[in-house]
């Protein structure tokens, strides 16, 4: 039965061949879509670790880390030097990045921190930011940046560039462009925001501000002049802090928040960022479910192209009949072909998309800091392969129940 | 030889079938076949030939009347044990496209003995025994490996032939096996089928409007048709 299978799918090679290809399409499709739905929710996680605590103006949890980390939105209020300063060097605290936020460079944002910024950020799996050439800033006028902006814009270090006041869009009408800035260090890929950044100093977020009043330039500053200036940062947007020991967490969280002399926030990075991965739960259910239909329409394809032939195979079942075949065998040789079909076109499909995530994973590194990698189906992935395998099972019942029934009516009679 | 002479290979009486959605009925009064034996089954299209030879091979039931193959009455059979008594007790060719066109030449002549275990115990060695059949109807063995979509009509005939015969069941149906074949072919075709299932001492059941062929066979029965459906009278 199953070699007389193989030899008549042999003798419809073309429609086969192509159920195949629909089915594995699908399949590669769905692997595609989960592999960006869980790197997407992996990187998205992997944005910030090591950091024990985000501290910014009073204010929810989620906003905090969106404006701190994401660099997404905007801060509620600035907190004051002074109090950044007492607060690091409370007991506990092993180190502490300060940002400033608030201009932009033709769309990315500009963060102005110190030197720890590159000594203790990290992402991903405990990694810390590494210089793909140059160095940190030094000067005052210096700028490192990150990865897809010297990528995109095409940015070598030397170049200088001007900063926009205001975090707004690409357009920025109040351009710092008295004070350019030379680029000086250009970041490794980290797939996390900071790809998206350009990092100076905080002195230099207080010289381009010089003469600055409500968001307007009222008089110039002489760059000459600009040492007899004190360029000791007055105000800070945030600040990440690390502990020496977990154990201090809770009580370092609270004399933050019971902070006296105005009004803070700390978040603990991971809780804040579970409770924004909820909030796009909704995105990521949507794109499980298209994922969920593409498979459905590739199963759909073979059960067309398989009632399709059904009628020209008549023929074919009334000779099978002749030798003897009872109508379940007929049913069998039927669904045995789609399930045969479905568990083919899952294989292919699986390694169709093995195929592209190597033959991608070195771009996706280069462009996007996504590590991709191959490896035996695992989770919601070979769940789907299961079901896959059950779903064209069943479809199969179809096809092979008509064939049943067009056995019992025509008999040995060859009807065409 | 291998059928026992004497044995009664079809048994058909008092036989009637309606068709469903009608009062119309086929019946079939009295129609035996011995081991040996031909018999020819003739009426027009449209009389119940189809009807007969489904009926004879356990695919449709009969609402009354006795039909046994092999002197096992078919009516207390289920589905499966009659599928099972026509894979070992029959051999059927049809009126063309016999044949699956993604099997060899060898391999269709095979394709019975896949479902019957009765008729491959009685063949010793099946590569052989095909090669045989193919030379008793007269066709090249250069043909065996062949794709059969290359064969004319005649030859594709002959190796249904061979594949009815194959394993020897104890009877032969053929339903208008000639009506694609021009009148040479044709009387050749009729001689080597009943030389062959008289060697084989399968009994033959011929189903033909063709009176031609009545000179093969020995006896002949007409589907006579009238008001109230089909009657299979001897004549």
């Amino acid at each position: 039965m199953l070699s007389l299978m193989l030899r008549s799918m042999r003798n419809r090679l073309t429609s086969v061949s192509l159920t195949l290809t629909v089915i594995a399409i699908s399949v590669a499709l769905f692997i595609g879509v989960e592999l960006v739905r869980t790197q997407a929710k992996q990187s998205f996680a992997n944005t910030i670790s090591g950091t024990d605590l985000v501290v910014g103006a009073r204010s929810g949890n989620i906003n905090l880390l969106l404006y701190s980390v994401f660099r997404l939105g905007n801060p509620t209020n600035n907190i004051g030097y002074d109090t950044y300063e007492r607060l690091s060097q409370s007991r506990g605290v092993a180190w502490t990045i300060p940002l400033a936020l608030g201009d932009s460079h033709r769309g990315y944002r500009v963060v102005g921190t110190n030197q720890d910024y590159f000594r203790h950020y990290q992402y991903g799996r405990q990694q810390s930011l590494t210089l793909a050439q140059g160095q940190p800033f030094n000067d005052l006028f210096d700028v490192v940046l990150g990865a897809e902006v010297a990528n995109k814009l095409g940015y070598r270090l030397g170049d200088h560039i001007v900063l926009s006041h205001g975090a707004g869009g690409s357009t920025s009408f109040s351009e710092h462009d008295d004070m350019p800035f030379s680029v000086t260090g250009i970041l490794a890929p980290t797939g996390t925001p900071v790809d998206r950044s350009l990092h100076v100093s905080l002195e230099a977020i207080e010289a381009i501000h010089l003469g600055w009043q409500g968001g307007t330039r009222t008089q110039g500053v002489d760059l000459a002049q600009i040492d007899q200036f004190d360029l000791t940062p007055k105000t800070l947007t945030a600040f990440l802090v690390g502990l020496e020991s977990k154990f201090q967490l809770l009580n370092v969280q609270r004399a933050i928040n019971t902070n006296k002399s105005e009004p803070l926030s700390a978040v603990l990075p991971g809780m804040a960022l579970a409770e924004l991965w909820t909030l796009l739960d909704q995105a990521e259910k949507a794109l499980a479910i298209v994922a969920a239909f593409v498979v459905a329409v590739g199963l759909t394809g073979m059960l067309t192209t398989l009632l399709a032939s059904l009628n020209e195979r008549r023929r074919e079942m009334a000779i099978l009949r002749a030798m003897g075949a009872g109508p379940r065998h007929v049913f069998l040789l039927l669904w045995s072909e789609a399930a045969l079909l479905a568990l083919l076109g899952t294989v292919l499909g699986y390694l169709l998309a093995q195929l592209t995530i190597v033959a991608l994973a070195p771009l996706a590194l280069a462009q996007y800091g996504l590590v991709l990698s191959m490896g035996l189906p695992t989770g919601s992935v070979a769940w789907m392969m299961v079901a896959v395998q059950i779903a064209g099972s069943l479809a199969g019942l179809v096809p092979a129940w008509r064939a049943y029934r067009h056995t019992l009516a025509d008999g040995l009679t060859q009807r065409l | 030889m291998i059928h026992n002479p004497s044995q009664t290979q079809l048994t058909i009486a008092g036989l009637s079938y309606r068709w469903p959605g009608g009062e119309r009925t086929l019946t079939v009064p009295q129609l035996t076949l011995r081991a040996g034996e031909r018999a020819m089954l003739r009426g027009a299209s449209g009389s119940g030939k189809s009807t007969l030879l489904n009926l004879i091979s356990g695919v449709l039931s009969p609402d009354a009347g006795e039909l046994a193959l092999l002197g096992q009455p078919l009516q207390q059979m289920s589905a499966a044990k009659r599928d099972q008594l026509r894979a070992d007790a029959m051999g059927i060719v049809f009126q063309q496209f016999n044949l699956l066109p993604y099997l060899s030449v060898e391999q269709n002549i095979l394709l019975p003995l896949k479902f019957a275990p009765k008729r491959r115990a009685r063949v010793n060695d099946p590569k052989q025994e095909t090669a045989r059949l193919l030379q008793a109807m007269e066709l090249d063995l250069s043909l065996l490996n062949r794709s059969v979509t290359e064969l004319s009509v005649g030859q594709q005939q002959r190796v249904a032939v061979a594949r009815a015969l194959i394993g020897t069941p104890a009877l032969i149906l053929a339903d208008e096996p000639t009506s694609a074949l021009d009148p040479i072919a044709r009387d050749r075709f009729m001689a080597l089928l009943a030389s062959q299932c008289q060697a084989a001492g399968s009994a033959l059941l011929l189903v033909s409007h063709d009176p031609d062929l009545a000179k093969v066979v020995d006896s002949e029965y007409l589907l006579h048709v009238s008001d109230t459906g089909t009657e299979v009278r001897p004549c």
